[in-house]
């Protein structure tokens, strides 16, 4: 079973946002890295201090077979990208919620974090998969 | 379309493979990671489930005469129990498809054929029967087994009595197996030693079982395909709908090895003799100098992004720790050591060909 985690806010494209003192980090869940497999390479698509809409596409994350793009689930300006992660990506499968955030954002429009899913949610969603 | 499943599915899922949709089936990807089923293959020994591959018979007085009509390759030159690879093209210089063929006897061939083209290739078959063969796609009466890695032989050894060191590369034999008769042949799509086994799928599962009690302490595991993938990749060994399709003909995927101009008509020989004199794209290596993972139609371009061709297969290689591809490219630009450009995530990234196989 993927895990899942109170106090994040999910996507229907596994992705995950957690706020921290107006800040939000976005990762990809464990279900994500699960069916992605063992990561090889990453590579963000912005650059720090970029706008960036909810919906854009920000990091790829590619394992030997695929490649999975990752899309903001909110909108700001890209504070910082998690330089670990270009270092070592494996940490994206071994710690998803942790270590392996992938992206930093100065939210500009805070409500967008009610549209997202909570856990009990995200939990039912995968469920249907 | 509803999947099809493999006698093996049941088992495989209960021992955790992933599945995913392929060629119209539902296909074991991978069982724990992709890259370490890749390297168990290339140092231990590892199973894979190729039960979605097709099986089409030719039999008849001039069977061979048929057979060697519809491919490029010369199956004149086998003998009883010999294989040989081969492209099969169509008649506008592209390809209908890649496949093994086994001669049983001079009147009797048992053809290996993509999952994703076991129709079309029937049909092109029966469409060109010049020699009124007998032609039957017996696709359903096999299930399909790959051991594949340093260790196959020791481990495939256990099941028979018969020394299997004498099955040499591409030669194959049937053989019994709980009373069943079943083909063995010395063959594979990873690079390493190994044998490919066709089997009623009657006694698939027993079979597998027995395998694996007898061939797990001695190192064997089972293997998904996208581990296939990357192990024929390393190799240069063409994947269908990649390197070859009906619109790239196996000269320019690097094939000519298969392609016997001297023998009497054949289908494509005419394009083929014309491309021959000048042949205006060559499937060529690739090293990424950046970072990232070439993939399956990248465009290839010049520095100032003039498009020169496009990535077949791409790869981080597991093996080489490196990022890797196959391309089909305009031939002035095909020699070794030549600068590349690849547009991979929305960027120009530099890469040069190199020489191939990878491994």
């Amino acid at each position: 079973m993927a895990q899942v985690f109170d106090g994040y806010g999910y996507t229907k494209e596994h992705e995950w946002v957690k706020v921290e003192d107006g800040f939000a980090f976005i990762g990809i869940t464990d279900y994500a890295q699960g069916e992605l497999g063992e990561v090889v390479f990453a590579e963000f698509l912005k650059s720090e201090g970029d706008k960036i809409e909810k919906g854009d596409e920000f990091a790829s994350l590619e394992s030997t077979k695929s490649t999975s793009q990752v899309f903001s689930p909110v909108s700001g300006e890209v504070v910082a990208f998690n330089s670990k992660v270009e270092d070592d990506y494996e940490i994206i499968n071994s710690d998803p919620f942790g270590d392996g955030w992938l992206i930093k954002i100065k939210l500009s429009d805070p409500s967008q974090i009610g549209q997202l899913m909570g856990a009990t949610e995200y939990n039912d969603f995968l469920d249907t998969l | 379309m509803e999947l099809k499943r493999t006698p093996f599915y049941s088992l495989i899922k209960e021992i955790g493979g992933k599945f995913v949709p392929f060629a119209g089936w539902e296909m074991p990807i991978k069982f724990t990671s992709d890259v370490e089923e890749h390297k168990w293959v290339r140092s231990e020994a590892g199973v894979f489930d190729v039960s979605h591959m097709g099986e089409i018979t030719i039999k008849g007085k001039d069977a061979l005469k048929q057979v060697n009509y519809l491919i490029t390759n010369d199956a004149s030159i086998l003998k009883d129990g010999e294989i040989l690879y081969t492209p099969m093209m169509n008649h506008n210089g592209g390809t209908v498809d890649d496949l093994l063929v086994y001669r049983v006897s001079e009147e009797s061939f048992f053809l290996v054929v993509n999952a994703s083209n076991i129709d079309k290739d029937y049909q092109w078959m029966v469409d060109n029967n010049i020699y009124d063969t007998t032609i039957e796609n017996v696709s359903d009466f096999y299930a399909q087994l790959a051991v594949q890695g340093p260790k196959a032989e020791i481990i495939t050894q256990q099941l028979f009595n018969e020394n299997l060191s004498e099955i040499k590369f591409f030669n194959f034999k049937y053989l019994n197996f709980n009373g069943e008769s079943i083909l063995i042949s010395r063959t594979g799509y990873t690079g390493e030693d190994g044998f490919e086994i066709y089997l009623s799928p009657k006694i698939a599962v027993e079979f597998w079982r027995e395998l694996f009690s007898k061939g797990e302490s001695l190192g064997l595991k089972p293997i998904g395909l996208a581990a296939r993938d990357t192990l024929r990749l390393e190799k240069k060994m063409a994947l269908y709908g990649h390197e070859l399709s009906d619109t790239i003909s196996p000269l320019e995927a690097s094939l000519s090895w298969c392609v016997k101009m001297g023998k009497s008509e054949f289908v494509g020989k005419n394009y083929l003799l014309k491309q021959k004199e000048s042949l205006s794209r060559k499937l060529v290596g690739i090293e990424l100098v950046d970072k990232g993972v070439p993939r399956h139609q990248n465009e290839i371009t010049l520095e100032d992004g003039t498009e020169i061709g496009f990535v077949t297969s791409g790869t981080m290689s597991p093996s080489l720790q490196k990022p890797i591809a196959l391309a089909l490219i305009n031939s002035e630009y095909a020699k070794i050591g030549t600068e590349i450009w690849l547009k991979n995530n929305q960027k120009l990234k530099k890469g040069k060909v190199i020489k191939t196989p990878f491994l």
